[in-house]
């Protein structure tokens, strides 16, 4: 999977900085699919590869995952300096809306188009990540385990958390440590290499 | 609150940091125990409202800490709701939320990655990197379906879930702007339709 390099990078760290502010604005229900969709598609600064590399040691760490994700991609571009702007993209225009909501909140909640709006939205974003999990699972067919094994984790993961209501702890350390004992062996072996 | 408590709330959210593992919504059923139960610092209401707002704006979903940091500020001024003293003990009950929950999770991130940078070609990282790739994916799904669930019962709402499946090839086979679709989804919302 190395051959997806990124095309592009950050030339500012102010640029940086509007990136994740317009990322995390039109982030409702969760800001990931619109980083795939900023970062890899737009803007060509991380791979499909790299992303999903990135995302899965932002999951791992502690602390909430979009915000490793900033922090790291931050990080790699233009130290600490860069870290901060990412985060801080992420945090400080959402947040004074937000804040903005919440004042508001008493006036708007008893409408009833309020209401459904929300839960348009609602269907809108859960649509949104799906969708992105599907682009993801399509640019892993070249992965080592080979496309039928990354369909069986993937299930395996969605499975234990849906159906079996298991904490994601269990899987990222049982499940995704099997998947990484089984990817570092075909490696090893030289298996797509 | 004396200065004591909100040492005592510093100190609180600089240990729950670490424990984020999944995401900072799993974080809130500890919240809930201490900040409404134990301090009363806020009530049932303002706690839940927190939640439900901040998942409906944009942005990442750990905003809801600051919010409670900032509604437990405006309960700690008391009746001078509006006033400068209240907006002020609202800012700092936001700084030391939001503060308190990032600050020791990130400083691990950033170390853990940059070592991990500097080892990118070591064997167990490459494997780490892309074995959890299908859980990313995985995940990503449960997610999905839990958001979907959230809105409404397939058996009541069809027309809902109709939407979340359109929507979900939109994205997948095109590259529509996201803003685009999600005001649709607002609108047919609004007006009922779905």
């Amino acid at each position: 999977m190395t051959a997806g390099r990124a095309a592009s990078s950050p030339r500012t760290v102010l640029e940086l900085f509007w990136a994740f502010s317009w990322l995390s604005l039109q982030g409702f229900g969760g800001v990931l699919a619109v980083v795939q969709r900023e970062l890899v598609e737009k803007r060509g600064w991380l791979s499909n590869e790299e992303f999903v590399e990135d995302w899965a040691v932002a999951q791992v760490m502690p602390g909430p995952n979009v915000c490793n994700l900033a922090l790291m991609f931050g990080d790699r571009h233009f130290g600490w300096r860069g870290a901060a702007a990412a985060l801080g993209g992420l945090l400080a225009l959402p947040l004074v809306l937000l804040l903005t909501a919440a004042t508001v909140y008493g006036q708007l909640a008893g409408h009833a188009a309020a209401a459904g709006a929300l839960r348009g939205m609602g269907a809108v974003a859960a649509g949104l990540i799906a969708g992105t999990s599907l682009k993801l699972l399509a640019q892993l067919r070249r992965h080592p385990l080979g496309l039928a094994l990354v369909v069986a984790v993937a299930a395996g993961a969605f499975s234990g958390l849906v159906l079996l209501h298991l904490p994601l702890i269990a899987i990222v350390f049982g499940l995704g440590g099997a998947a990484c004992v089984l990817t570092g062996w075909r490696l090893r072996r030289g298996v797509n290499s | 609150m004396s200065l004591l408590d909100w040492l005592h709330l510093l100190l609180y959210q600089l240990s729950l940091s670490l424990l984020a593992v999944g995401g900072a919504v799993t974080l809130a059923p500890d919240l809930h125990r201490y900040l409404v139960n134990g301090q009363g610092w806020l009530s049932e209401a303002q706690f839940t409202a927190s939640i439900t707002l901040a998942q409906a704006a944009p942005g990442p979903n750990m905003l809801f800490v600051a919010l409670l940091g900032w509604n437990l500020g405006l309960n700690a001024a008391g009746t001078g709701a509006g006033t400068v003293w209240s907006l002020a003990l609202a800012v700092l009950g936001m700084a030391v939320c939001t503060v308190g929950i990032l600050a020791p999770s990130s400083l691990l991130t950033l170390l853990a990655t940059r070592w991990g940078h500097r080892h990118r070609e070591r064997l167990s990282v490459r494997a780490f990197r892309q074995g959890m790739a299908p859980i990313v994916v995985g995940v990503l799904l449960s997610t999905a379906w839990l958001l979907a669930r959230a809105s409404g019962d397939w058996t009541r709402d069809g027309r809902l879930w109709l939407l979340t499946a359109v929507v979900t090839l939109v994205v997948w086979r095109t590259r529509m702007h996201l803003l685009w679709l999600l005001a649709g989804g607002a609108v047919l919302g609004g007006l009922g339709w779905v």
